[in-house]
This record gives C-alpha cells, sequence and structure tokens, in this order.
C-alpha cells in the first residue's frame, strides 16, 4: 500500500494539484482566484505528461557522442527519455498562456464595469 | 497545387486573419470585403475537396511530409468533406451578413472583429479536417479562445458570461488533454487511424475506459451537453448578434462531429454497449437534458435566450444517435449536424436581423413584424418549422432516423422524449409566430360595426425591411435547409452511408 503511494508519487501530486485547481474554481469567490485555479488545473495536466515520459536513470534524448560515420546508431530506446510528451506540453504551454491572456484580459474588462472582482458584488450588482 | 487543397482550406483563413489588421491599418472597410474573399476561397477548397473525395474515396494528406504515425495527418473522408463544406460555406454566410449588424453593435471594432472572426473559423476548420489526437486540441483551443474573445465583445453580462465560459472549457479542454495522454501511455500514438488499429487489442484496460470517461466528459463540456451546459445560454445569448450566428450554429456542432468521430474511427461503436456500459447512463442524462432544455425554454420571453436553451436540446438529439448506438441511429446523429447547422443559422440570422431592425428580442413585443419585416419572417418561419419537425423540411429527416434508431436499440424513453420536446418546440415557436403574424384584434372592434369611417392604424405600419446585405445570405440558409430536406435521401446514401459501413457494428 505504501509502496503504491510513494513509489508513484508525481501521479498522486499531479491528482492533489488538480483537485486544488478545481476547488480553486468552485470554491473561492474572487475571479482572480478562480484564474489562478484554472492555471494550477492545466499545470496539472502538464506534470501528468511530463511523468508519463520518465524513466528512471535514462538521460535527454541528445546523442553526445555519435560518430560520424553512423556506426553507434544502434541506440538503446531504455536510455533515453520519450521526448514527445515534453514537446506535446510546449505546445499545451502555448495554449495556456492565450488562455490566461484571454481570461485577465476580460476580467480587466469585468473590473473596468463593476468596480470589483469578488463575484458575489458582480451578481448584486446584476440585479 | 490540386494535392494541397487539404491543407489550403486551413492555411487561407488563418493566413487572412494575420493579414487583417494590417489591411485594417491602411483602410478599415477593405476587411469586410478581404473576410469574404478568404472564407470564399476556403468555401471553394473544401467544396472541391468534397468531390474529389466523392470521386476517389479518402484523402490523406501529410503535412510536411512527415508519414504517420510520426507526423500529423490530414484524413478527409465522406463525413469529414460534408461538415467541412457546411462549416465553411456557414461562416461565409454570416460574415456576408455581419456588415450592418457589426457597423451597429460593434462600432470601431470592426478590424479586430474579423481577425478573431476569421481565426475562429480557422480553429473550426482544422478540428474537423485534422486525423490526428494531439492536433485536433490545438485546434479545439485555437477556435474557443478565440470565441471566449468573441463573446466578450458583447454588451451588458458579456464579459462575464465569457470569463464563466473560460472556466468551463478550459476545464474541458484540459480533460481532453488528459485522456490523449491515458491513449498515448496504453498505445503509443497520437494518430486516430493508428490509435483503431491498435485499441481492439487494449481494449479491456483500465486505463483506455478512463481515456473514454475522460473524453466523454471533455466533449460534452465542449459541446454544452446537459448537465454541462451551464455557459451555454448565457455565453450565447449575450454575444454580439454576429458571433452567436456564427458559433451557436458551428462550435457546439464541431464538438458533436468531434464526439462521432471518437466513436466511429477511434473507438467502435459497440464499445458502449459491450464493455463499458456508459449508454445506460447517458441515456437518462440525455432524457432529463432534453426535458430540461425544453421546459427552460418555454420560461424564457427573450427569443434569444429560448434558442439557446433550444440548442442545449438538439445536442441531446444528437446523442440519442449515439446513446442508440446502431446504424440508424448514428446516422440520425450525423444527418441531424448537418441539419442543425443549418436551422440554427436560419433561426439565429433571423432573429438578428429582427434585432437590428426592432432592437428588441422579447417575445410579447413583435406585433406587425409580418408587415414591416415579410422575408425575414418568412426564413424565420422555415427554420420554426424545420426545428418542430414538418416534413419537407430537414429537421424531419434526422429525427425520424434519430427515433428508428432509438427503438431498434429498445432504448423507448428516448423516443418520448424526442417526441416531446418537438411537441415543446411546437408550443415555442406558434407562441412567437402568434405574436408576429397574428394582429391584435382593435379596442372596442365590436361594437361599432356600423362606423365604417375611421381610419385602420394598421395601414400606417409600413415596410420596413432588413437590409439587403442580410437578406441575401438569410435567404441562401432557407433555400439549403428546403434542399437538404427534399435531398436528404441522397446525403444519407452518398456520404453518411459511406463512413458507417456495417462492419462497424459487428465487433
Amino acid at each position: 500500500m505504501l509502496d503504491f503511494i510513494i513509489g508513484k508519487y508525481n501521479y498522486w501530486i499531479y491528482i492533489l494539484l488538480m483537485m486544488i485547481g478545481f476547488y480553486a474554481m468552485i470554491g473561492k469567490k474572487n475571479l482572480m482566484k478562480k484564474i489562478i485555479g484554472m492555471n494550477i488545473f492545466q499545470t496539472a495536466t502538464i506534470l501528468y505528461y511530463v511523468s508519463i515520459a520518465y524513466k528512471k536513470g535514462a538521460t535527454l534524448p541528445i546523442l553526445s557522442h555519435a560518430d560520424a560515420h553512423g556506426m553507434q546508431s544502434a541506440i538503446d530506446a531504455a536510455n533515453y527519455i520519450n521526448p514527445l510528451p515534453h514537446v506535446l506540453m510546449l505546445t499545451a504551454i502555448v495554449v495556456m498562456v492565450a488562455t490566461l491572456g484571454v481570461a485577465v484580459a476580460i476580467l480587466i474588462m469585468i473590473y473596468r464595469k463593476y468596480n470589483t472582482l469578488e463575484e458575489d458584488e458582480i451578481l448584486e450588482a446584476e440585479k | 497545387m490540386i494535392d494541397q487543397i487539404p491543407v489550403l482550406v486551413i492555411i487561407i483563413p488563418l493566413l487572412c486573419s494575420v493579414i487583417t489588421p494590417l489591411l485594417g491599418l491602411i483602410r478599415k472597410n477593405l476587411c469586410y470585403p478581404w473576410v469574404i474573399f478568404a472564407l470564399a476561397a476556403s468555401t471553394l477548397c473544401s467544396l472541391m475537396l468534397l468531390f474529389n473525395v466523392m470521386d476517389t474515396g479518402v484523402i490523406h494528406y501529410h503535412l510536411g511530409n512527415w508519414n504517420p504515425p510520426v507526423g500529423i495527418e490530414y484524413v478527409i473522408d465522406h463525413l469529414n468533406a460534408m461538415v467541412l463544406v457546411m462549416i465553411a460555406a456557414t461562416a461565409l454566410c454570416v460574415a456576408i451578413y455581419s456588415r450592418k449588424s457589426v457597423e451597429q453593435e460593434l462600432p470601431g471594432k470592426s478590424v479586430f472583429f474579423y481577425t478573431v472572426f476569421l481565426l475562429q473559423v480557422t480553429g473550426m476548420l482544422g478540428i474537423v479536417i485534422t486525423g490526428d489526437m494531439f492536433n485536433l486540441y490545438v485546434f479545439l483551443e485555437v477556435a474557443s479562445i478565440a470565441g471566449y474573445a468573441l463573446i466578450a465583445a458583447g454588451e451588458g453580462k458579456a464579459p462575464l458570461a465569457s470569463f464563466r465560459y473560460i472556466i468551463m472549457g478550459t476545464v474541458g479542454a484540459s480533460f481532453y488533454l488528459l485522456a490523449v495522454g491515458y491513449l498515448y501511455i496504453k498505445t503509443g500514438s497520437l494518430n486516430m487511424a493508428d490509435l483503431s488499429r491498435i485499441l481492439p487489442h487494449v481494449i479491456e484496460s483500465k486505463t483506455i475506459i478512463i481515456a473514454l470517461a475522460m473524453f466523454m466528459i471533455g466533449t460534452a463540456i465542449k459541446m454544452g451537453l446537459f448537465p454541462f451546459h451551464a455557459w451555454l445560454p448565457d455565453a450565447y445569448t449575450e454575444a454580439p448578434t454576429t458571433v452567436s450566428s456564427l458559433m451557436a450554429p458551428l462550435f457546439t456542432k464541431v464538438a458533436s462531429y468531434v464526439m462521432i468521430r471518437l466513436v466511429i474511427t477511434v473507438f467502435y461503436p459497440s464499445i458502449f454497449s459491450e464493455i463499458f456500459p456508459v449508454t445506460e447512463i447517458m441515456t437518462w442524462i440525455v432524457f432529463a437534458g432534453i426535458l430540461y432544455a425544453g421546459v427552460m425554454a418555454l420560461a424564457q420571453t427573450d427569443i434569444k435566450r429560448m434558442f439557446t436553451y433550444l440548442i442545449v436540446a438538439e445536442i441531446g438529439y444528437i446523442m440519442i444517435g449515439i446513446c442508440s448506438a446502431n446504424k440508424v441511429g448514428l446516422t440520425g446523429s450525423i444527418l441531424h449536424i448537418f441539419n442543425d447547422i443549418l436551422m440554427m443559422a436560419c433561426l439565429f440570422t433571423a432573429l438578428g436581423a429582427i434585432y437590428y431592425k426592432t432592437g428588441t428580442r422579447d417575445v410579447y413585443k413583435l406585433t406587425f413584424l409580418h408587415r414591416k419585416m415579410p422575408i425575414t419572417l418568412a426564413v424565420f418561419l422555415v427554420g420554426a418549422l424545420s426545428v418542430m419537425g414538418v416534413p419537407p423540411f430537414c429537421g424531419f429527416f434526422s429525427k425520424w432516423y434519430l427515433i428508428l434508431g432509438a427503438i431498434e436499440a429498445d432504448k423507448f424513453q428516448l423516443v418520448i422524449v424526442l417526441l416531446i420536446s418537438s411537441l415543446i418546440s411546437a408550443v415555442l415557436f406558434f407562441r412567437i409566430i402568434e405574436n408576429a403574424y397574428i394582429e391584435p384584434r382593435e379596442e372596442g372592434d365590436h361594437h361599432d360595426d356600423h362606423d365604417h369611417g375611421h381610419v385602420e392604424p394598421k395601414a400606417i405600419i409600413d415596410m420596413d425591411e432588413a437590409p439587403v446585405s442580410m437578406l441575401i445570405p438569410m435567404v441562401a440558409i432557407a433555400v439549403s435547409i428546403i434542399l437538404f430536406g427534399v435531398f436528404s435521401g441522397s446525403i444519407v446514401e452518398n456520404i453518411i452511408d459511406k463512413v458507417l459501413p456495417q462492419a462497424l457494428f459487428l465487433l
């Protein structure tokens, strides 16, 4: 049981982060805190992707001393980290930044309109 | 050149959207013809793709000449060729329609509006054309982020509605991304065709079932399916007219397309009934969702808000076919995607024209409208009759297939709820039609029969029709609703039957 928790601690942290993000998005009244929660949620996804690519004792997928004649072209894949999930996450980070940018811009619009970022005060003003 | 058409469908609106702000620096009113040019070119390319696919079969396009599963692949079969044409053509119609409405609602912002408008169409076309799971995620977010920005441009509560949409939409997209990750660790592939080859061997695994569950949640949020629909009514009601005319017909339907693509291409339909009894749960959720949407729609007096609940119900209809998980039901779902794009485009553009002229969307303030705007109301009537499911219009045929599919799958509660919902939409639309067409009786009409001398007040009301740039696309959409109804048999035969081979259901 302990092994199940400690051995896969990165996955547990990913789930924990995701739940923190969810809590902030649902439970917090301040809209900025909701955005922070959203960001934590997305970051949890990135942690998940990074950990599925990781192998113990493996290194970066860069051939440091491959010779020019291609003699060492037979590579043992077990020695290298899977680069693909990491590359996917570069794109996901870009998406994350774009979402954050649009969200914050809309937050500015909301602040100019209602002069507050507290959800209950905004709903009060809407009535 | 002819080989490169699949990528041109995406590249043309993408590049044109980048160029739009530069054109706006020179002259602001260049943007409108530029957008129409871009979308017309994209429509032309997608039409050529459709004819190519119908002649020669499925087209595979390898981006940058990297072979799949390493590279990104665009796959165009009969289904997505048709959806591409529908998206590009509807977007073109809405772009032509947008001119006056944007001038009225977004004065001075037209340059940025058209930039984001093209970007959103790019995203939606990309979702449909791609054959790669991760690429689909990227396009999904391009379309969504453009959508958030467009909705926030509206008045009133629009920024708040858009903010809620951002939170919900991001959760949906993250679930989709996680599902892709779960599929990747089990299969080692991101290519849809590759996945469908590998998945049957590992389908019993818990990882795949979790991936499927996350897909369902992620896509359901994006398509506004019942328990996840909370963002939809606010966002589409507060958005500017043009934006809701673009997003309401297209975006939810594109997300439904993703759902159907996953069901028929990546997974196979019978997984739902055999390995993971998701349809049992989904059936009752859809049942509750359609009823809820119908009741909520009845409670509204703002017509646009009423229609947004109608979208929630229509998404429920599409899910009926997926819950049935048989050939007839899925035929109905796919046909309903095509039809619903047209019906919603018709209703939202007609409503937008009424709002443009009268400045109101209240059901009870439409009196004498048939004298002021006869053509707009006729277009509206075509859309309304189609949503109700009156035979010559296209809505009837997809509902017919959906009912047959539900009966075949022994899910009679879905048949009942579909019929109830059709009746509810009849009530809804007759309330609008009654207020718009039937003139109120004059006060004291009954006791002065002998007094013929006074001037009838209705003679004062002149025709005040929407501008031509609005009427042409509206009439085009209304005509295509009738054409899609009349030719629905050949659409099913030439397009839907090709993507739903019988073998799909025998596994």
